[in-house]
């Protein structure tokens, strides 16, 4: 006789549904109604018992597969570490370092097999159908990765709660929203999406690197997507798609990098009925808060709690924002936080200007020119308010004298008004007219595309 | 043009953009004597590396010009060299 699940512990599945009908998630080329996954399971002839207590990484090449085995997961698995394609170097590390009993794949791949652990095939449909409801009483703890420019990623372990703990975003969650995000699901950005999207009653609609930005606009198009996230970066490349102008979001999120006022503004003049909101969040310290008043930056009232918000607690030390919150990770796989006090090194600068804060870039990307301290994101910043400006990277270009120069590389927008001279004279007389000589840029290079990471990042050397 | 004509040139042209004054160039200017600070004078390196297209300071054992001629020199060096 089935156990009745325990009332104390909701697990994702309970969450999710609890009220599935009309509702799916959606890739590229799968759909699944969320009312087929009552009493159904994406694994083929494999009891959940297979899972029960374990450690199971889910190395899935799409990410509806991982989604639809988180789901089942959460409450049975002891642990689900959320692996995406990139890791793939890492992953007999990881195998040892979260002692993984169990892969979770969904192609045949020899890497995979030869890790010597079980093996379990997921698809991206409901393969079984009709099966009894199972007891999710476990305390399953999600593991997701860094993306981590150097080095190997670090393991950073949360639960559903500190996931998707309570919010005070302001974000109204009509059951019957229809949630994207140019993230994948499985880092940190994403996976607040699609949590959002599963627990407030809403649809979720994937991205797939493979797909061009247009195909997927048009896809979010379709569907009528209404709520819908990225980094600055994707939202500068999918504003350079004609059908950046297909979709009709009510809510238009950023977050992973530095939001500047240009970016703001081209979205608000793109989508004027959308609310446009800007996140603080990093994989450790969880969310941290949203800035919804169209401004770069945050008020200086955020301190120190955002929003009145006395479940997250702000502080800055050394220039770096501190973040204190129940939606901090646990800690690293193997290892403590950088935390003093309960509060997380975000390795974000901030610095104030009048009523308000404005983040600098990383700590550890600041280029040094002759001992003087530049933040590319602040170069950055002023250089992509230019109308021809599509995107900006600035960059340290090696010195004999001061140690670097700083130098930018540029992509102008489709049929610039200007040449490319013209427009680096006009960029180097805004930048003369609003910064210290050490940080304006000696060379400019006009370049086809700046590289994105795997994370939506601008890629930085 | 000349490499030594290139570098005259380029050191008028950030001093114009600087706003700096400079005084007759000579080989025997010492560069820091020139009115340019030692910002100007990385940026006169980088454009000079794009103009020439020749990077003579990424060897690991060229040494710091001090004069106006030792500049002249190193990026004539180089020029032969990649020639």
């Amino acid at each position: 006789m089935p156990q009745q699940p325990s009332p104390d512990r909701r697990s994702l599945a309970s969450l999710t549904l609890a009220a599935p009908q009309g509702r799916s998630i959606s890739d590229d080329r799968n759909n699944v109604a969320l009312n087929d996954l009552r009493g159904g399971s994406c694994f083929a002839g494999v009891s959940l018992d297979h899972f029960r207590g374990r450690s199971i990484l889910l190395a899935t090449a799409a990410q509806l597969p991982t989604v639809l085995a988180a789901i089942e997961l959460d409450g049975v698995a002891r642990r689900i570490l959320l692996c995406t394609p990139d890791l793939a170097p890492h992953l007999s590390d990881v195998v040892a370092g979260a002692e993984v009993d169990v892969v979770v794949s969904d192609q045949p791949d020899p890497h995979l097999a030869s890790l010597g652990r079980l093996l379990i095939n997921v698809y991206s449909s409901v393969v079984s159908k009709g099966l009894p409801e199972i007891v999710r009483d476990v305390e399953t703890e999600w593991v997701l990765f860094t993306s981590g420019t150097t080095g190997r990623p670090k393991m950073v372990a949360h639960s559903l709660t500190s996931l998707s703990g309570p919010l005070d975003d302001g974000v109204a969650v009509a059951s019957g929203a229809v949630w994207s995000t140019f993230y994948d699901i499985r880092r940190y950005g994403g996976l607040q999406i699609l949590l959002r999207a599963l627990i407030g009653g809403g649809s979720m609609v994937l991205s797939n690197p493979l797909e061009t930005v247009s195909d997927f606009l048009a896809r979010l198009a379709a569907v009528g997507i209404t709520h819908i996230s990225g980094t600055p970066s994707h939202w500068r490349r999918a504003l350079m798609s004609p059908l950046a102008g297909a979709i009709t979001p009510a809510y238009v999120r950023l977050s992973g990098e530095v939001a500047d006022q240009a970016i703001l503004d081209r979205l608000h003049s793109r989508y004027p009925a959308a609310s446009i909101a800007h996140a603080f969040a990093s994989t450790e310290a969880g969310v941290g808060f949203d800035v919804r008043d169209g401004l770069a930056g945050f008020p200086a009232s955020f301190l120190p709690h955002p929003n009145n918000n006395p479940a997250i607690e702000m502080r800055i030390e050394e220039n770096t924002l501190r973040i204190r919150s129940s939606r901090t990770a646990k800690g690293y796989l193997g290892g403590e936080l950088p935390a003093s006090g309960g509060f997380i090194d975000t390795a974000d600068i901030v610095m104030q200007h009048g009523d308000r804060y404005y983040f600098m870039g990383r700590k550890e990307g600041v280029i040094n020119v002759g001992g003087q301290k530049v933040y590319p994101e602040e170069v950055e910043a002023v250089i992509n308010r230019h109308p021809d400006v599509q995107i900006a990277r600035v960059w340290p270009r090696k010195n004999p004298i001061t140690g670097a120069v700083v130098a930018a590389d540029l992509v102008l927008r489709l049929q610039p008004a200007d040449s490319f001279e013209v427009i680096r004279a006009d960029l180097l007389k805004t930048c003369r007219q609003t910064m210290a000589p050490y940080k304006v840029p000696a060379t400019w290079r006009q370049v086809d595309k700046i590289e994105m990471t795997v994370s939506g990042k601008v890629q930085r050397a | 043009m000349t490499v030594r004509s290139a570098v005259y040139d380029q050191v008028k042209t950030i001093a114009e953009e600087q706003k700096k004054s400079l005084p007759p160039l000579t080989d025997e200017l010492r560069l820091l004597e020139s009115g340019l600070d030692s910002l100007c004078i990385a940026v006169l390196i980088a454009n000079l590396d794009d103009e020439l297209k020749i990077s003579p300071f990424d060897a690991d054992d060229v040494e710091i010009p001090v004069t106006l001629g030792d500049l002249v020199r190193i990026y004539e060096h180089a020029a032969t060299t990649v020639a």
